[in-house]
């Protein structure tokens, strides 16, 4: 910013006269800004009359007014209830739900892999430093599109009908119709439990908090994981106990070709959150292996002569200084995987741009309309996520003096 | 001194001894595997572990494309067998359709001809003893894609009117991929100036336009290009799908290009600037023949992944049913008279190596370069 002024020259300062208002900078800067503002008026202006004509010549309506009208159309996944006459606006809602899915349990997925492999590639040993490069090189150069069309096609050719489903504690099935896993049934007195779980995490918290203080000040440590799973766990187990067990289980069952009941994860969301979160660890990797490296090598030794042994030595003193420098870098990666998570339109998986940019642009014709609501969502998204890991990256940043 | 203080004594050396040689443990592949591979029980068990499942891989890959690979065949029978690998004869069969789509087979000589003066115009660019840069470079960016895009279209000079509808394949993921480049880099450089300008209206239109592209997918981008621009456009000017597509992605590589280029604009000391201005060089003339230079050479390297996640996009295409590569890849695949349980394997491994030829040459080559531009400014 700081090289802004010294590239603008202001000799209208002082001898002014001398110099052509042709030549004079300033004047030169506000007529060019001038031509450029005309120019995207105009530009803008021919864009908004064409528009109207097109769309009245080809009897297209305009407005929002779509968003109430039924929907005749059946989506394979919804996090929420979706019927057969639920609005467009519904639509919309479902689409965005389905992509924050699939980008949390990508992000998540691709995070795990990516530290996993990007530290595999600092590895002393040979076979296993190779390996991460070979897994680096190969995804980051398989275009994302191809990868899930790949893992679809692997899913679906690899996985047995349903009658030879693999299953697990006859609970959790998976065939080529997908993952099906029991469904939980609240009954009644449920909300205490929810409650319960609540203040089990709020608790956690506090002694989180405590315990921090308490080490701050003693140096003493305490077994603070233990205490939060203890906590989370047996608090509710004890309120469900009090009301005698509300919750029950759907297990999905074998009936004649198809499971009945239960939870279906559908395998076009396991192939497309695979798939993109295979291609981002590749990324992520890559950005997690420069910022270890970025730290010194002295950090690690004077780490060694402490007596920290290599684990808790990567754990407390090398990642926390490299997560500076991976930050930035890996909120871009973020922010690629949730758009690129609207590829799921080639296979067939509901999200935004699938059944609202897709579908309901084909059925209202409203292109306008759809389009900008879509990039909207997109972009809110992006705007979200990018100010989350900016405040986060404040908290983590290195305060100097 | 030594020496000359005491010259006769016969038990001190005269000569160095020779040197022995280090010991057995300590050099040679079994002490590096020792270091490298063996260095403890963990590190042992995941060598073998690592080892093992290379192995598995590797010989599945090769098991599959090239031991129990089908080689010769008219249709489907020749790749039904139980234990049949890859199914080359679906790739012969189809190799026409996956290279130039639906062109006509009389004039395929068109496209040979482009792939032909495009390789003849890009390897002189990129040997670096090779002469005539700027000719080459002015040949390369400018005249060849009008070239390219008059040979391919046709309706000039007699050449017969081939549709841009019915290109596909390769051709289509090639032109799109050039044409990405060749727009990109200009307007993004253009962006780039415009968002460090200190003139606001221009810095805000830049800022707006660079920040749009970037926060909103590359297919709503393309939806955006093919349902909603025709409707901006005057009733009789009507674009083609594939240059609508192209409008698109250049568009959508341009906003990631500037950031590219604004990062090396921002790394270029004040110094630079001022001693320009110091010679009494105007705005575009400091720009281009101080700033630029220095700034795209740091930044190198981000242009060519932008270039190859150019790339690695033009697959996004199909979706507007543009049929590139993948697109007649997938088209391929609903014949029936090559519907086996391997063809679709046998495609995917061909586009696979395809993809992985372009942009991990394009990776390689940009680390060449970086290499060889890094002229010791970097401490």
């Amino acid at each position: 910013m700081s090289v802004q002024e010294g590239i603008s020259p202001s000799p209208s300062t002082g001898d002014s006269g001398r110099v052509s208002l042709v030549n004079n900078p300033r004047v030169r800067g506000f007529i060019f800004q001038l031509i450029t503002a005309i120019i995207i008026a105009v530009v803008l202006y021919i864009f908004v009359t064409n528009a109207q004509t097109n769309l009245r010549s080809q009897g297209i309506a305009t407005g929002f007014g779509f968003l109430d009208q039924p929907a005749s159309f059946d989506v394979n996944q919804s996090l929420i209830e979706f019927t057969q006459n639920a609005t467009y606006g519904r639509v919309l809602l479902v689409g965005i739900l389905n992509t924050l899915l699939v980008a949390a349990v990508g992000i998540i997925l691709a995070t795990i892999i990516g530290f996993m492999v990007g530290i595999a590639r600092l590895s002393p040993n040979w076979m296993v430093r190779t390996l991460g490069t070979i897994y680096v090189e190969v995804t980051r150069n398989l275009p994302p599109l191809f990868q899930i069309f790949f893992w679809y096609v692997v899913l679906i050719k690899f996985s047995p009908s349903p009658r030879d489903s693999f299953s697990l504690f006859n609970a959790f099935f998976y065939s080529n119709r997908g993952l099906y896993m029991p469904s939980v049934v609240l009954g009644n007195g449920a909300i205490f439990i929810e409650l319960s779980i609540v203040i089990a995490v709020v608790l956690a918290l506090v002694v989180r908090y405590w315990a921090r203080k308490r080490q701050e000040q003693t140096g003493e440590q305490f077994p603070v994981l233990w205490t939060a799973i203890g906590l989370i766990i047996g608090l509710p187990l004890i309120v469900s106990a009090i009301f005698g067990f509300p919750i029950t289980f759907d297990v999905p069952e074998l009936g004649g070709f198809n499971f009945r009941g239960g939870t279906r994860v559908i395998p076009e969301f396991v192939a497309l959150t695979w798939a993109l979160s295979i291609y981002t660890a590749g990324f992520i990797a890559e950005i997690v292996r420069a910022g270890i490296m970025a730290v010194s090598h002295g950090q690690t030794e004077a780490a060694g002569s402490l007596g920290l042994r290599p684990g808790p030595t990567l754990r407390l003193v090398v990642i926390p200084q490299a997560m500076r420098v991976i930050i930035p870098p890996l909120t871009s990666q973020y922010l690629n995987l949730t758009k690129n998570s609207s590829l799921a339109v080639a296979v067939g998986y509901p999200e935004i741009t699938a059944i609202f940019a897709g579908t309901t642009l084909n059925q209202t014709g409203q292109a306008i309309e759809v389009i900008a609501i879509t990039m909207c969502v997109y972009l809110t998204i992006s705007i979200v996520t990018s100010i989350f890991m900016n405040w986060y990256n404040r908290r983590v940043a290195l305060v100097e003096r | 001194m030594i020496d000359t203080a005491i010259p006769n004594q016969v038990f001190v050396r005269s000569q160095l001894v020779e040197t022995l040689p280090a010991p057995k443990s300590e050099v040679g592949p079994l002490a590096w595997a020792r270091a490298n591979l063996f260095s403890g029980p963990i590190n042992s068990l995941l060598t073998i572990i690592g080892f093992g499942l290379l192995a598995y891989i590797l010989f599945a890959l090769l098991d599959f494309l090239v031991l129990r690979a089908v080689w010769t065949g008219e249709n489907r029978e020749a790749c039904l067998g139980p234990e049949v690998g890859a199914c080359w004869p679906f790739i012969k069969a189809k190799f026409g359709q996956l290279v130039y789509g639906f062109y006509p087979v009389d004039e395929r000589w068109r496209p040979n001809l482009v792939f032909l003066l495009g390789a003849i115009l890009i390897v002189p660019l990129m040997v670096r003893t090779a002469p005539f840069k700027l000719a080459n470079a002015v040949l390369f960016f400018v005249v060849y894609p009008v070239v390219a895009f008059f040979l391919l279209q046709g309706d000039v000079l007699g050449l017969p009117l081939v549709s841009t509808r019915i290109w596909g394949g390769i051709l289509v993921t090639l032109v799109v991929a050039v044409v990405g480049i060749v727009a990109s880099l200009p307007l993004g450089i253009v962006l780039a100036l415009g968002r460090r300008s200190q003139l606001p209206i221009i810095r805000f239109a830049s800022i707006a336009f660079i920040e749009f592209w970037r926060g909103v997918p590359l297919i709503t981008v393309l939806f955006f290009a093919t349902y909603m621009l025709p409707l901006f456009l005057p009733r009789g000017l009507e674009f083609n799908g594939l240059l609508r597509a192209l409008v698109g992605v250049s568009l959508f590589a341009a906003a990631y290009m500037a950031e590219v280029v604004r990062g090396g604009l921002q790394a270029i000391p004040r110094g630079q600037y001022e001693g320009a201005m110091a010679v009494g060089l105007g705005y575009w003339r400091m720009m281009f023949l101080i700033i630029l230079p220095q700034a795209l050479k740091l930044v190198i390297p981000g242009i060519v992944n932008t270039f190859i996640g150019l790339f690695k996009d033009t697959t996004l295409v199909l979706i507007v049913s543009i049929l590139d590569l993948l697109g007649q890849l997938r088209a391929a695949f609903a014949d029936p008279n090559w519907a086996t349980p391997v063809t679709e394997f046998t495609g995917y491994a061909f586009a696979g190596f395809f993809y992985f030829f372009f942009c991990y040459g394009m990776s390689r080559y940009s680390r060449y370069v970086e290499r060889r531009l890094n002229t010791g400014h970097k401490r």
